[in-house]
């Protein structure tokens, strides 16, 4: 008898039902944030202001696509008794990367992150992909994998921003070309509170919103609407 | 399991790759770096002076080059010792400031030697004549340094105009320091001295300016922050006395 293993071989790039769901599922089944709760402490810091919501969300996506995708392509000769420390030291290398860039490019955003740049480092976001999928997968597949989780951490980080910068400053894309100020106490801003005869003279911009306790306050939130919109998240145990 | 060998071979390989790597871009991108970093404390200093540089300028919007003009073209720039005398560049560079000017002073490090040892920088800011002068103040805010930049008349008593900045204070309270332009804009008219001549330098007060002369209005929920600010205006400014008096006598 002679038995014959057949090893089905992948195309390198495929893209089909399989790797859509690689790309979907960080979005809504499996969301960092609000199903495995991973990377809390950079959305409460962050999300004061859009722009740099927007900015962190990229060098997340960025830092989670290419880490997947190294320590993918590295996985077979990656010592078993050494890994955290490689995947660390290519989190590590990537964050100091998009920390250079952005230091060379946007220095007064650079300066607004401060530290939750660096601290991407610590994001259990990234580490949780690297060693729940990139040691077992193909490199393609990581990388989507990883650009997934990116995008379904940046997609609430700037939602609770979003939330966060309107009712707490009033502002929209504050310090950007573009920035839109919607609602405040002078002529400057689209809805002018002090103007005589106003509608909104009882309006203030609410200071809870500015501190990082919104940030939870929003986040549970969604997760509870994420919760009773989408039944198969609800424990029944 | 592999072998020690291959674990210590591998883990050198990494390390001297990404050592490389990150060393190169550090490297590439260092003078840009620089620059940004220059401008960026440029238009701090620049924002102590927004009034005088024309109506609705705001320092963090100017284009790079218009900041660098203002800087060639009316800003004197010079640095002052604890009695108020010059310190020539050379000696300025000495001290491991590159570059010797008043800007490339390092408030963080001068603050931590003793006051007699520090040195100071001063920006004067010649507006046809009009002479502002624009000195740098660091100081404690709740968590962390709070520093700014306060623009004075060349009568020595009247406050034109200040900006600040801050490590880590709270956002939407001690941070309102930087972030909310009414505060800021408090300062402009404010005077150093009470009405009998005696130093007070500006006060923010909690709970709203008492005296409109030299008192300012404090944010609430801020006390701690806004009375650092009052402390750090106190004694700054005080350092620079020595400085305004041997103007004074020209």
């Amino acid at each position: 008898m002679a038995e014959t293993t057949v090893e089905k071989k992948e195309p390198l790039f495929a893209f089909g039902k399989k790797e859509r769901k690689l790309l979907t599922d960080p979005l809504n089944d499996n969301n960092p944030i609000t199903v495995q709760v991973l990377g809390i402490c950079s959305a409460l810091a962050v999300t004061t202001l859009l722009f740099p919501s927007i900015i962190m969300a990229i060098a997340v996506v960025f830092v989670c696509a290419f880490s997947n995708l190294f320590t993918s392509l590295l996985r077979k000769s990656i010592p078993k008794q050494v890994r955290m420390i490689v995947q660390l030291v290519i989190i590590a290398t990537l964050v100091t990367v998009v920390e250079l860039s952005l230091k060379a490019l946007d220095y007064p955003t650079y300066k607004q992150l401060s530290v939750f740049i660096g601290l991407i480092i610590t994001n259990c976001i990234v580490m949780g992909r690297l060693e729940a999928f990139a040691m077992a997968n193909s490199p393609w597949k990581a990388f989507l994998d990883g650009v997934g989780n990116g995008f379904g951490y940046g997609v609430i980080l700037i939602a609770v921003a979003l939330v966060r910068e309107v009712f707490g400053k009033g502002t929209f894309l504050a310090g950007t070309p573009i920035e839109w100020k919607i609602i405040g106490p002078s002529t400057e801003y689209a809805i002018n509170t002090l103007a005589d005869g106003s509608w909104f003279g009882w309006y203030q911009n609410n200071n809870l919103m500015v501190l990082p306790a919104a940030a939870m306050f929003i986040i549970a939130i969604m997760i509870w609407i994420h919760r009773s919109w989408n039944p198969k998240l609800v424990d029944i145990s | 399991m592999r072998s020690n060998t291959y674990v210590i071979t591998f883990v050198m390989i990494m390390t001297v790759v990404v050592a490389l790597v990150l060393s190169l871009m550090a490297t590439g991108l260092k003078p840009t770096h620089d620059k940004n970093e220059a401008i960026f404390n440029k238009k701090a200093i620049l924002a102590a002076i927004e009034t005088e540089l024309g109506d609705d300028v705001k320092a963090d919007k100017l284009p790079e080059n218009e900041v660098l003009a203002i800087f060639n073209d009316k800003i004197v720039q010079t640095v002052v010792d604890y009695n108020g005398n010059p310190v020539s560049a050379e000696e300025v560079e000495a001290r491991g400031y590159k570059g010797g000017q008043a800007e490339n002073v390092d408030m963080k490090k001068e603050k931590k030697k003793p006051a007699e040892e520090r040195i100071f920088p001063v920006f004067t800011f010649d507006n046809n004549g009009k002479k502002v002068y624009i000195v740098s103040i660091r100081g404690n805010g709740l968590w962390d340094e709070i520093w700014g930049n306060i623009a004075i008349k060349d009568d020595f008593e009247t406050v034109v105009g200040a900006s600040f900045d801050h490590q880590g204070e709270t956002p939407g309270l001690g941070a309102e320091i930087k972030d909310n332009p009414a505060f800021k804009k408090q300062f402009a008219g404010k005077s150093l001295y009470d009405e009998s001549g005696n130093y007070t330098s500006v006060v923010v007060r909690k709970g709203g300016a008492r005296n409109e002369l030299y008192e300012v209005d404090g944010i609430s929920g801020a006390t701690v922050t806004a009375d650092g600010v009052s402390d750090m205006l106190y004694a700054g400014i005080q350092y620079y006395q020595p400085f305004f008096k041997t103007q004074k006598k020209l």
